[in-house]
């Protein structure tokens, strides 16, 4: 197909794009954007590697083609930064937790749990089992990642 | 210390093969009393190790890759305890090529045990070097100086000399004594504490961490193209049909069976990828031996025998009141399922080749690229960056060789080859199959008094090692390189010599060759041979109509093995077992030289489909002095969760032509609804060395989940993965 021009709205701001309509948002983020938080793990939606927010919802971006985001706003790793350069409560969580070890299903990871505490604040732990389904670890480091959905739960409520 | 002495003994069988193949050192040479690490002894110039820069910090260089295990927080620690600097004045640097020390590979839990603790030796030696010099110019004796925060000062604090006034420009030489002396532990203020990798700040910020996130300008993408199955030859390529199905192809590589197609934009690379990928014509290899019970076809393999233990006699007459127990265990092929495929960067520029690799070990990898593409070996530079968790010789070596053949052809540009999904599905060489016969007799008590076991296993280290035969391409190549069989594999063996008292004794180890590519997957033979050994032993003490604890001490007197049971005893002695839910725990020292680990798990077999449940997992460990007590809980419930995967869901599939395990519906791991909780008691021995820990929790919990399914619905899995299908009521023993 021949380049196209899109307007994406990533991270609070927009840019413009040229690429192939079927371009997954994937590459049009990793090597158009250089972002470096969606991640490249299947390319079939089965890892969540590639997590972004869609919107608000945790989406994987390996399959969504760059003409069908439309204007929604999308969010990715880099975005739950605040422009002040402190972390989202997940983000903390994540460190304090030391909740990683290869941590490339991270982003994964970061990005369901932000979606999920959008929509509950303080989830209970099978709710976050269920969030984070999507996402495939390999180094089994499940069980802090949980603890760090909980922690980050806590560090929104008072933040 | 482990002595170098010991580290031979332990591992000489291993040792010797790496020797014949010319990758290490003549270890022989090292002085046996050598109290030094064996990096060290190999790499023993200060300032491989250790840089002081001219604004006060120190630069520590490891031949070690970061693979998720924190080594470079650890060595870190190491160098600011022992030149009392805080952690945020030491830099790291990771394996590269003529940069830091060749320290082969980051593998077999060794990078405490050799890394870290040769990184102790050089900083202490650095610590002596600067006091000394201190001493000379301030004129007073170097016992009265004092050294912290990258100055030496006088007692009294009235003069005080920055490192970098003291070196002015030059850096430390000379060798690291073996007489250095080391900050004692009771002082210790870094090593020791559950420090934070800073790594993990840099991910949650989407930093480039990874190799996949290098950019380097004008770089070019690059997709391959694999042989469906082992042996299938390509019959030929529509290039011109793909060229004009998908326009913008900078190059399309072919050199006999290996296929790499290059673009300015990896869509566009995908696109072509895709196009072809159904259109290529291949031969058929040899047919696989699907369609037959692979534990059979196992046995039928021609192997040769290697006698790994032998004491007593395990033939001798029974006698009056014994009882005797003959099993079958077995395990599958099994993956390393990176969460990321494999990924590299090559560029070759000026005649020289520079690679940018997640592979465990860049120097071996720098060799055998080297000769695959006919380059001296100083034309070729390999810097190791991470990639996602390998847990072992993954497609790491593989994709920085194909990159190297890619960049060759396209000379001047940056090429970025990223395998995809099947690609490191079907490719990635898997942890061998394994097959074990076991005989055991009772005496009248119930005391092990014979244990004769056979096991089958094809090697468990077919890293490139310097030679180009084992990188993927090499056998694809029109003019190809033939492969070489490792004649001796020491990781067969790992762990299958029980630690338990047993005056009969004989393990024979027969190695075949068998269908499927394989090389090392971590803890190597040691996962199938504690399983096999702890899942005996619980039969064992049921056979002998004991409690599976009690008949485990009483066939062990190593103190610090009874220690860690008696710990998992302790951290699970309040916890019932539910309707359908049993508990079972297994026990091993990793490589019978390395870490104590004993694990309980609570299992649950759902009384409907009888999927088993692992509800939970408890492992007291003991790795000696812990450098970073959270890496190592970290690395700990890694393991216990990783092994609990592939004990109740992994097995490669194939059919007569190919694996059929491609992607992660028909490979399926462990997702968030099914882990385990876990939980991690370290038990602390400060005052002992350090003893590699990575690893050792594989075994034990394929073993104690056996034998909490076996508690939880009477049925005995011997036999991995413990599907559903296995645990049937017809399954049951009467």
């Amino acid at each position: 197909m021949e380049a196209t021009t899109f307007t994406l709205h990533v991270n609070g701001r927009p840019h413009q794009v040229q690429a192939d309509p079927a371009t997954p948002l994937l590459y049009v983020l990793r090597n158009q954007l250089g972002l470096n938080g969606p991640k490249f793990g299947c390319g079939m939606q089965q890892c969540g590697a590639c997590m972004v927010l869609v919107d608000g919802f945790a989406h994987p971006s390996c399959q969504l083609q760059v003409h069908r985001v439309g204007a929604a706003p999308i969010t990715t790793l880099e975005g739950l930064t605040r422009p002040d350069g402190s972390l989202h409560p997940v983000q903390q969580a994540l460190v304090e937790l030391q909740a990683a070890q290869c941590g490339y299903c991270l982003n994964g990871v970061a990005m369901c749990a932000a979606g999920l505490l959008r929509q509950y604040a303080r989830p209970d732990e099978q709710t976050i089992r269920n969030a984070l389904f999507r996402v495939l670890c390999r180094c089994g480091t499940h069980e802090r990642y949980i603890r760090a959905v909980q922690r980050a739960a806590e560090l929104g409520a008072s933040g | 210390m482990p002595s170098r002495r010991a580290f031979l003994k332990d591992t000489g069988r291993l040792t010797i093969a790496f020797c014949l193949l010319g990758a290490l050192p003549a270890a022989e040479a090292l002085a046996a009393d050598d109290p030094r690490p064996g990096s060290l002894q190999d790499n023993p110039r200060l300032n491989a190790w250790l840089e002081v820069l001219a604004d006060g910090r120190v630069r520590v260089l490891t031949g070690k890759i970061e693979i998720g295990q924190g080594i470079g927080t650890a060595v870190a620690q190491m160098a600011a305890e022992e030149l009392n600097l805080p952690l945020n004045r030491v830099e790291v640097v990771l394996a590269e090529t003529g940069r830091t020390p060749d320290e082969r590979y980051t593998a077999g839990s060794a990078s405490i045990e050799q890394s870290a603790l040769s990184v102790r030796w050089a900083a202490a030696a650095a610590r002596q070097q600067l006091l000394q010099l201190a001493a000379k110019r301030l004129r007073v004796p170097a016992a009265t100086l004092q050294l912290a925060d990258g100055a030496v000062r006088t007692a009294d604090g009235r003069q005080h000399l920055t490192f970098a006034e003291l070196l002015a420009g030059r850096q430390l030489t000379g060798e690291v004594p073996a007489d250095t002396v080391l900050k004692p532990k009771n002082q210790h203020q870094v090593v020791g504490q559950p420090l934070r990798r800073e790594e993990i700040e840099r991910m949650v910020r989407a930093a480039p961490v990874y190799v996949q996130d290098m950019r380097l300008p004008g770089t070019v993408h690059a997709r391959v193209l694999h042989p469906p199955g082992p042996g299938a030859r390509l019959r030929g390529v529509d290039e011109a049909g793909l060229r004009q199905a998908v326009p913008g192809l900078l190059r399309v590589v072919v050199d006999g069976s290996f296929v790499g197609l290059l673009a300015a934009d990896e869509w566009t690379a995908i696109k072509a990828h895709d196009w072809l990928k159904p259109r290529l014509q291949w031969t058929a290899g040899p047919a696989l031996p699907a369609g037959q019970a692979l534990p059979e076809v196992i046995r039928a393999l021609p192997a040769k025998v290697d006698e790994v233990a032998r004491r007593g006699d395990v033939a001798s007459a029974p006698a009056t009141g014994e009882k005797s127990f003959r099993a079958t265990y077995f395990k599958p092929y099994l993956m390393h399922a990176s969460i990321g495929p494999s990924c590299a960067v090559a560029l070759f520029d000026k005649g020289t080749l520079h690679l940018w690799t997640h592979s465990q070990g860049v120097y071996p990898l720098r060799a055998a690229v080297a000769k695959l593409l006919g380059l001296p070996e100083d034309q070729v530079h390999a810097k190791g960056v991470p990639g996602a968790g390998c847990y072992g010789h993954n497609g790491a070596d593989d994709v920085a060789a194909e990159a190297a053949l890619l960049a060759r052809a396209y000379p001047g540009h940056p090429v970025r080859l990223q395998w995809t999904r099947e690609d490191e599905h079907l490719h990635e060489p898997y942890g061998s199959a394994m097959l074990f016969d076991l005989q055991a007799r009772l005496d009248a008590r119930g005391r092990l008094t014979h244990w004769h076991m056979e096991l089958w296993s094809d090697t468990h280290s077919a890293r490139p090692a310097g030679q180009p035969d084992k990188l993927l391409p090499a056998q694809l190549l029109a003019k190809p390189f033939e492969y070489k069989r490792a004649e001796l594999s020491g990781g067969t063996s790992r762990n299958s010599e029980p630690l338990y008292q047993i005056p009969n004794m004989l393990i024979n180890a027969h190695s075949f060759a068998g269908p499927l590519r394989v090389s090392a997957l971590r803890s190597l033979g040691a996962f199938g041979n504690v399983f096999a050994l702890e899942s005996g032993m619980d039969e064992l003490a049921q056979l002998a109509g004991q409690d599976p604890w009690a008949f485990r001490l009483a066939h062990l007197t190593d103190e610090r093995a009874r220690a860690v049971i008696e710990e998992a005893r302790r951290l699970t002695q309040n916890v019932q077992a539910g309707p359908n839910e049993g508990l079972g725990m297994a026990f091993a020292q990793y490589k019978n030289q390395a870490a104590y680990l004993a694990v309980v798990a609570r299992v649950w077999v759902s009384p409907e489909d009888h999927t088993p449940w692992v509800r939970q997992l408890w492992a007291a460990i003991d790795a000696g002095e812990v450098i970073n007590p959270d890496g190592l809980r970290n690395q700990t419930e890694g393991g216990l969760i990783q092994a609990a995967s592939w004990t109740v869901l992994e097995q490669v599939q194939f059919d007569q032509q190919q694996v059929r395990s491609h992607d992660w519906e028909s490979y399926p791991i462990y997702r968030f609804d099914e882990v385990p909780r876990v939980e991690v008691s370290i038990v602390s021995r400060p005052d002992q060395p350090p003893l590699g820990a990575g690893e050792a929790a594989q075994g034990p919990t394929a073993a104690a989940i056996a034998n909490a399914v076996h508690r939880a619905c009477g049925v005995r899995v011997r036999e991995l993965p413990i599907r559903p299908w296995k645990l049937a009521p017809s399954s049951a023993e009467s």
